[in-house]
């Protein structure tokens, strides 16, 4: 039996108990459980890092900028300032002294070197205590420089990735509604949480524009300032990855009276669902119609090629531990698609609707996990006897170490997954780890065919 | 003796006047190195007390590079607790980590958040392990020793953190005695196929000897049946006490920034243990160097297969001498490797033109002046560097190659020159952990790999294609 933490007891369920499950989730991790977590400074982070001609500078001491250096498969265009990692580097000096010149000074060589077309400036751990006034430096060097700077409070300590998604949106909304809104289609959107790993967005804004919908800003996936700013010209938001931007949405409906609506674009079933709502939404039948004709085509596209993968996969284990639940529903069914049954879920920052969703979705006895960790997730790899999990770089060697397959299903992935062609990339990739050879040689697969022929001999 | 590393200040430093801000950092944080570093300890977790992120950014870089687990515990400072302290949280989280992972020692390093609020962790830490009103274990359970190592990101570099993080291991477990016949290897960051080398060569002149920190088993395990939430290996504690007591240390490597203490050092000051001091053991004259002590402390001459491999070695860099004769090179990374690494390309003919880190000794340049006297003149150390300067430089002096870790790669690639992948970290390339650099068998692999990159890239862009080189 897999032991779990007394102050974790309520963040591991199963599936098919009969009642609700209630899930003690967006809480902070337990002191010394190994979240799998990040910080608010990741979330934030995460968020804004794919604006391709922002300057994002970190202001802290090294490491934060070190360990957000380049890591996202977000793709852009054009610009590629995203790419490179900032940071005022502060010292001991600094911490004694405070770090409002370094900051200054290194924003105003930056936007000199660089030219972008706004500043973020991310406030880290310490920067609070060490008493900077951000506020006052980034008003002062957007005055100087013409562009916008903008804070992102995103101490670290303040909690988990979520209250960074929150900080960002902040950031992003005081962009919003500063640009001029004019000349767009009254079939319009902004594509929210999508960050264009491996050029993912271009899939999206491809099957918008063949159902004639135009895209006003990528919020932000292949992100631009400019249409950051126009971005309240349009006639509807879309969410996808629900954690990080439904507050951005939230604030532009309060603010400027657009809808928005939660999409998923990974796997054949949630991509279609979301185009046919983005047309029905618009209520045009002539977009209803090409969006038939478009999804029809796509998935005549990509159907052999699930099916050629299932045959290799059917009835197989998947464990998924992902950073948002949403994600993490979509995977159950597209797992599902190619015949495999899901007997671990998770997520790090989930609500409770959505875990009680998951709940429903699952088979009955499939574990549900919240904030878990690599001792727990570990113990169920073995005892569910787990083919395949589906998670980001701290679960791999967790996987690898015991001779499971795994699928890379993060931010840092090179492989797009999302539209209907991401699912027949999944179905490949899938495929390729688990049905690779090299499994016969590890020990878990040893240990059970030794059990296997000793039950057999025992029968006989 | 050998060579030993000196704060010679006879050169002026190198270091090109730089940007305020940072622009593609060529280190990473004081707390990387201090969690590397407990990994290599036998039964230990590392502890990071701080905000959450700083372990799993930490934990993902690492997992990167070697491919391993790598399981780093974090008190998750939250809002409260850096507004009225942390010491709940700490306790809270040793409390945890005891009963989960049962180790025999938690390395706690402090992290910026911690540091600048002013947690003095060592009384906490006395207070947590106390008999009464300490943490209570199940029953079943030891209570873990604890470390605590100061590791704040702007005090230094990761391979800052490494070093005091090693120390403070040494300065709270080692214990005096009667003197021993084990030598303590105390090397810097090196692979895990350096640290098997390393012992292997002790080994090879019958030498009693530790190595500390030892992740290579750890961090380069073998593929497993069953989870084990502690993986096996590493420097046992009666290792680390009887370092108290060795016969000598052997600091390989331990350029650091002014102020750091090393483990060599504490051990001479705190327990007269005898402290050597080598550079890393690269290329022949440096492994000479290393090699020539443990003769001395072993009082036998070098094994016969250690003296072929050197054999092997002279004659391979004869036969592939002209391949790499009068060619450039930009090197950056680790203090301590960049140092090994000019010294060694220096002696198979290649002008090591750039050498920069991201480390803030200031003896970089002396060290390789004093190595590699032939260089004087030739090479531009940059200190304190970052990848934007390191770029500017290599635009300047147009190499045939670059040699460091995966971050200086958009170089390599924006000047069409081939790069060598040596250090930490490698994220673009398998392998990391079998990478050797140390002893002659590290600089038969680096000069074949240096001298095919060379030869292909002649390949590559000759108009004719020979297959026959």
């Amino acid at each position: 039996m897999v032991k779990v933490l007394a102050g974790r007891a309520r963040q591991v369920a199963r599936a098919g108990s009969g009642a609700t499950i209630e899930m003690d989730c967006e809480k902070q991790s337990v002191s010394g459980s190994v979240s799998q977590r990040a910080c608010t400074f990741c979330g934030s982070r995460v968020v804004l890092y794919p604006i391709a001609d922002a300057l994002h500078l970190v202001h802290g001491p090294i490491g934060c900028a070190v360990y957000t250096w380049d890591i996202r498969g977000a793709l852009s265009s054009g610009p590629e300032l995203h790419r490179l990692s900032f940071s005022t580097d502060l010292r001991e000096r600094h911490v004694i002294f405070g770090g409002e010149r370094q900051l200054e000074e290194s924003l105003l060589e930056l936007i000199e070197r660089h030219s972008p077309r706004a500043a973020f400036v991310y406030v880290t751990c310490i920067i609070g205590v060490i008493g900077d006034d951000v506020n006052a430096i980034c008003r002062v060097v957007a005055e100087r420089t013409g562009i916008p700077v903008i804070p992102v409070q995103s101490e670290g300590f303040q909690g988990s990735k979520k209250q960074g998604y929150d900080a960002a949106c902040t950031a992003l909304m005081s962009l919003v509604g500063t640009g001029e809104a004019t000349g767009i289609s009254a079939h319009s959107v902004n594509i929210l949480g999508d960050f264009n790993l491996a050029g993912e967005i271009w899939i999206i804004t491809e099957y918008l524009r063949r159902m004639g919908v135009e895209v006003v800003a990528n919020i932000t996936g292949d992100g631009r300032v400019d249409d950051i700013r126009r971005a309240h010209g349009a006639a509807l938001n879309l969410v996808q990855c629900s954690g990080s931007t439904t507050a951005l949405a939230l604030a532009m409906q309060k603010k400027y009276g657009i809808p928005y609506q939660n999409v998923s674009y990974f796997g054949i079933d949630d991509m279609a669902a979301a185009l046919y709502a983005i047309a029905e939404h618009f209520k045009d039948p002539t977009m209803l119609a090409r969006t038939r004709e478009l999804v029809a085509e796509e998935i005549a596209a990509v159907l052999p090629v699930v099916q050629e993968c299932r045959a290799g996969l059917e009835g197989k284990r998947a464990a998924i531990y992902v950073g948002g639940a949403f994600k993490a529903i979509s995977l159950v069914k597209a797992l599902r698609l190619l015949g495999m049954r899901t007997v671990l879920v998770g997520s790090q920052t989930g609500s409770p609707d959505d875990y009680q969703y998951l709940a429903e979705l699952c088979d009955p006895g499939t574990v549900i996990v919240d904030d878990s960790n690599p001792a727990e997730l570990s113990s169920f790899l073995a005892e569910e006897q787990v083919d395949l999990f589906v998670g980001g770089v701290k679960e791999r060697p967790l996987a690898y170490k015991l001779g499971v397959a795994f699928c890379d299903h993060n931010h840092e992935r090179k492989l797009p997954l999302e539209g209907f062609v991401g699912m027949a990339n999944f179905a490949r990739e899938v495929k390729a780890s688990v049905c690779s050879p090299v499994w016969q040689f590890a020990p878990r697969h040893q240990v059970r065919a030794v059990q296997e022929q000793t039950c057999q001999e025992v029968a006989r | 003796m050998s060579p030993s590393i000196t704060d010679g200040s006879r050169v002026p430093r190198g270091t090109p006047a730089r940007s305020t801000s940072s622009t593609n950092a060529c280190q990473m944080c004081m707390p990387l190195g201090a969690c590397l570093a407990f990994t290599g300890i036998e039964g230990t977790v590392p502890f990071l007390h701080g905000s959450q992120g700083c372990a799993t950014y930490i934990r993902r870089y690492l997992i990167s590079h070697f491919q391993e687990p790598m399981d780093i515990a974090s008190s998750n400072v939250g809002e409260a607790a850096t507004v009225f302290g942390g010491e709940a949280n700490l306790r809270a989280g040793i409390a945890n980590v005891t009963q989960v992972y049962r180790p025999q020692l938690i390395g706690v390093a402090t992290t910026c958040l911690t540091e600048t609020i002013g947690e003095d962790v060592r009384p906490m830490l006395a207070r947590i392990s106390a008999a009464a009103g300490g943490i209570e274990p199940e029953p079943g359970v030891a209570q873990p020793k604890l470390v605590h190592a100061p590791t704040p990101s702007f005090a230094g570099t990761h391979a800052d953190g490494y070093q005091v993080a090693v120390a403070a291991t040494v300065a709270a477990l080692a214990e005096a005695g009667e003197t021993s016949e084990v030598v303590a290897l105390l090397p810097s960051i090196v692979s895990t196929e350096d640290l098997r080398h390393l012992r292997e060569v002790a080994d090879g002149f019958a030498l009693p000897h530790s190595v500390l920190p030892d992740y290579s088993d750890r961090l380069d395990g073998v593929a497993i049946a069953r989870y084990e939430k502690l993986p096996r290996g590493g420097t046992t504690l009666a290792e680390v006490a009887a370092a108290g007591h060795a016969k000598a240390s052997i600091t390989l490597g331990g350029l650091v920034t002014p102020g750091v203490q090393l483990a060599g050092e504490v051990l001479a000051k705190q327990f007269g243990v005898p402290a050597l001091r080598l550079p890393l053991p690269i290329g022949i004259r440096l492994t000479d160097a290393f090699t020539d002590v443990l003769a001395e402390l072993s009082g036998r001459p070098a094994p016969d297969w250690l003296v072929k491999e050197r054999g092997r070695l002279v004659d391979a860099y004869i036969d592939g001498h002209k391949h790499v004769a009068e060619r450039t090179a930009v090197v950056f990374g680790d203090e301590d490797l960049v140092l090994g690494l000019c010294v060694w390309l220096a002696e198979i003919g290649i002008t090591p033109a750039v050498c920069a880190t991201g480390g803030r000794s200031g003896k970089l340049v002396a060290e390789i002046d004093r190595l590699a006297p032939e260089l004087t003149g030739k090479v531009r150390v940059l200190d304190d560097s970052d990848f934007q300067v390191i770029g500017d430089a290599a635009d300047a002096v147009s190499p045939d190659l670059l040699i460091g870790h995966s971050k200086g790669y958009p170089i390599a690639r924006r000047l069409g020159v081939p790069l060598v992948r040596v250090g930490l970290p490698i994220h673009d390339r398998v392998g990391a952990q079998r990478v050797r650099h140390l002893g002659y068998r590290g600089a038969q692999d680096l000069f074949d790999r240096v001298t095919n990159a060379l030869v292909e890239q002649r390949q590559d862009k000759s108009p004719v294609g020979y297959a026959y080189v």
